[in-house]
């Protein structure tokens, strides 16, 4: 009897720096995982973000590229345009994406880029040490929204996978969470989805991940996964958006 | 194949469609777009990559992305857009990859005019983005060079892994001149095999290559900085291009002059030594590195009373024609911007006021 | 030697094309040359100029405040630039839409009705090619026949249109004749 449970060869040897309770080792081995099964491991290019996932290249085994800060959209215009044999993946969190590089994703997914984007939404800034992101929820306190989060003075959360969508260029985009088994292997479901439809040079695909930040958000583990669960699942619905097959209506 | 007449933004497109380059990221702006549109039309004859971009900014990053993936790539743009691919510029030197940016300045600061000048010299010679960091720079003074230079930009920037500049004012991008495009200065691209992240299976090894600019350790990153240093001497060795013009005579002045200044500069010497007056000038090819011997031995010709500055900027130039030059002979500067080119009678009058 | 020679007019009267034409028979003539535009703002709808130098060794400064020649299509860019040309040198004006004289005594004055020969070879956009022609012919800068072929080149694309700039060519080369043996 072979393995039940065995690392996947994406994944290296590397122990991670991330904190204890956080969901990017889960998202990482999801992606491992999905690189594994569609054996693309010798031509995938992977873009690692500015943020806490910043040395994600330390945990994957194929070639990487880092980025600078909400720019890996644009790196992986340049490598899929110049080498559509390649199959590539931008990894980024909601600061790296929705805030300083939303200008980036949005043109990249209207022009129908075929590569793929795992965003990483824990609404908070990780890496700078819990800041507000523009994922960050109505009165979640952050370091800079120390009494909760004005929505009269800074808006609302973005919903980057619903803004994607609304867009007519043909894509698959999708929201799930880590935050729970059940929800983990939809999330591995739509992972593949979307290397699938890159493989298939089908379509712009983007995965949201609604995550958990113990450590920024001044939780335990669990108090976090409950906390994503009650707090953000209600404003960031899971589910695909968006497939090629069906592009909303153009109304 | 003979001469045809072209504007050289055109031809900085075909050159380097020749110099077997055919990846090309853009954003319009005055006065280069003819880049874009004549690639844009060009580039899918030859199964080529054009894109354009969103913004300068993602360009730069269209730019990185292509370069680490082991593919020549290039852009052009002007001087407000050059800022901001500077932040781009500044992690593909950290990154070492190679690729070419083409500057067809205009004035500044901040959005500036559109007319020829020569207001990014500092910027690109020393500082185009954060870090520490060199671009090697070559300037062009007329449309058959900057098809030259084009060919001679990218093996450049491979044997460097670094990006390379060149650095034309909006005369060079606008004016139409007769060029040749020759094959024979074709140079095929390196094996990036060691470093591109071109996918391991094009490799055909399991070792994965990585690119990137973060260096947390400082051993590491002072490692990496000595290293990006020697390959900036190695360029002051190797790569250092100028032309001398009329150094052989008894020449009173010496000019540094480059780019379309340099050729007003050429017209104002030949005037003068009609005039009885010989005057000599040392036009950099390469900007960085800088032609610094041979400027101070050209200023130390024996006639020679005085060295003249001359561009289409407030004094750029002067700071490195000053250090060249170490104090042996007064150094003077001389110059307009904002798209006024001095004529040859201006930069005459100048150069008299030096002897009188 | 070195020529230079200034077309100026409204934005459309196919300016820039006149001196690129200029620019490309004098090339491969085996001349050195260099073809200046004016750019920017002014490109639309304004004045439109630009500059061809020729001469037999490189090329020098590209920025020329005293042309040897100009070529003035409209009054605005009469008024602007007759002052600039070099004693001796010649102007071309374009008398269909410039009502005036040159008010200068040392300089060459060409007058050619470049619109009217145009609208009788049946196309006013075709002024340019007969004033280009009218001011070959006058300065001989060039052959004609060199002009004639640059010309059939520049409209390759549109063949259809060369008939009638050979004719405009023809015409404008006829004008001036006409003037001297007058």
């Amino acid at each position: 009897m072979g393995k039940t449970f065995a690392k996947p060869e994406a994944l290296s040897d590397a122990n991670t720096h991330y904190c204890p309770g956080c969901t990017h080792g889960v998202i990482h081995r999801l992606v491992a995982e999905v690189i594994d099964e569609l054996g693309i491991r010798g031509r995938t290019v992977g873009i690692a973000p500015v943020g806490c996932a910043v040395l994600a290249y330390n945990y994957f085994t194929f070639d990487f590229q880092e980025a600078a800060h909400g720019r890996a959209p644009a790196m992986a215009t340049g490598i899929k345009r110049v080498r559509p044999d390649l199959m590539v993946f931008t990894y980024q969190g909601d600061g790296d994406l929705a805030s300083i590089g939303m200008g980036e994703i949005i043109h990249a997914a209207n022009r129908g880029e075929k590569f793929t984007t795992v965003f990483v939404n824990n609404a908070v800034y990780g890496m700078t040490g819990g800041q507000m992101a523009p994922t960050t929820m109505p009165d979640q306190r952050t370091t800079t929204s120390p009494f909760g989060r004005n929505v009269e003075e800074v808006g609302m959360p973005i919903r980057v996978a619903e803004l994607l969508a609304a867009l007519q260029t043909p894509a698959y985009i999708a929201r799930q969470a880590v935050i729970h088994p059940k929800f983990i292997k939809k999330a591995k479901r739509c992972l593949k989805a979307a290397f699938t439809y890159q493989l298939e040079n089908r379509c712009f695909s983007f995965v949201e991940m609604i995550s958990t930040c113990p450590t920024n958000w001044g939780m335990t583990p669990l108090q976090a996964l409950k906390w994503a669960e009650e707090t953000m699942l209600p404003y960031y619905p899971i589910g695909e958006l968006k497939t090629p097959e069906a592009t909303p209506a153009s109304n | 194949m003979g001469k045809v007449l072209m504007k050289g933004n055109e031809a900085i497109g075909e050159a380097a469609i020749r110099a077997g380059c055919l990846n090309y990221f853009a954003y319009p702006i005055t006065p280069q777009s003819e880049v874009a549109e004549y690639l844009s039309r060009r580039l899918p004859e030859v199964g080529g990559v054009f894109l354009q971009g969103e913004s300068e900014v993602a360009v730069s990053y269209m730019i990185f992305g292509a370069a680490a993936a082991g593919e020549r790539v290039f852009t052009t743009s002007s001087s407000p857009g050059i800022s901001l691919m500077s932040e781009g510029i500044s992690y593909i030197a950290g990154a070492q990859c190679p690729a070419v940016f083409v500057n067809i300045m205009r004035g500044g600061p901040g959005l500036g005019g559109i007319l020829p000048s020569q207001a990014d010299y500092l910027q690109a010679t020393k500082s185009i983005g954060h870090g520490d960091f060199r671009l090697l720079v070559m300037a062009p003074a007329g449309v058959q060079e900057a098809v030259e230079m084009m060919m001679r930009a990218f093996p450049l920037a491979e044997k460097y892994r670094n990006p390379v500049m060149i650095l034309g004012d909006g005369l060079i991008g606008q004016m139409m001149e007769p060029v040749e495009f020759r094959d024979d200065l074709r140079i095929e691209p390196t094996n990036k095999d060691e470093w591109a992240t071109n996918g391991m299976d094009t490799r055909g090894d399991n070792r994965r290559n990585l690119v990137k600019s973060l260096y947390l350790d400082p051993d590491e990153l002072n490692n990496h900085n000595l290293r990006l240093k020697e390959k900036y001497e190695r360029m002051k060795r190797e790569e250092v291009r100028y032309e001398a013009y009329r150094t052989e005579t008894d020449y009173r002045v010496l000019i540094v002059s480059y780019g379309t200044m340099s050729r007003v500069c050429r017209t104002a010497i030949d005037l003068l030594a009609e005039e009885g007056l010989p005057v000599a000038m040392i036009r950099p090819q390469t900007l960085f590195p800088f032609p610094e011997d041979a400027v101070r031995e050209a200023a130390a010709g024996k006639s020679c009373r005085a060295v003249a500055s001359i561009e289409m900027s407030m004094g750029q130039m002067l700071e490195d024609v000053e250090r060249s030059v170490q104090g042996k002979r007064p150094v003077r500067w001389y110059g307009k911007c904002g798209g006024d080119v001095p004529t040859p009678e201006e930069v005459i009058a100048f150069v008299r006021s030096l002897i009188d | 030697m070195q020529s230079e020679t200034q077309f100026a007019g409204f934005g459309g009267q196919g300016i820039l094309l006149m001196g690129k034409i200029l620019a490309h028979a004098a090339m491969e003539e085996g001349f050195e040359v260099a073809w200046v535009p004016s750019y920017g703002p002014e490109m639309r709808g304004g004045t439109a100029y630009c500059t061809v130098v020729i001469g037999d060794r490189p090329i020098g400064s590209p920025i020329i405040r005293n042309p040897k020649y100009l070529v003035a299509m409209n009054l605005p860019s009469l008024e602007k630039f007759a002052p600039t040309v070099k004693p001796g040198g010649a102007i071309l004006i374009n008398t269909s839409l410039i009502p005036v004289d040159v008010e200068r005594e040392d300089v060459t004055t060409i007058k050619v009705p470049a619109v009217d020969i145009a609208k009788e070879v049946g196309n006013v956009r075709a002024a340019n090619i007969v004033a280009l022609a009218a001011f070959v012919a006058k300065t001989g800068l060039v052959p004609l026949e060199r002009i004639r072929s640059c010309v059939e080149e520049e409209f390759s694309a549109k063949p259809q249109l060369i008939p009638l700039n050979m004719k405009a060519l023809q015409r404008g080369e006829a004008a001036v004749a006409e003037r001297e043996t007058a």
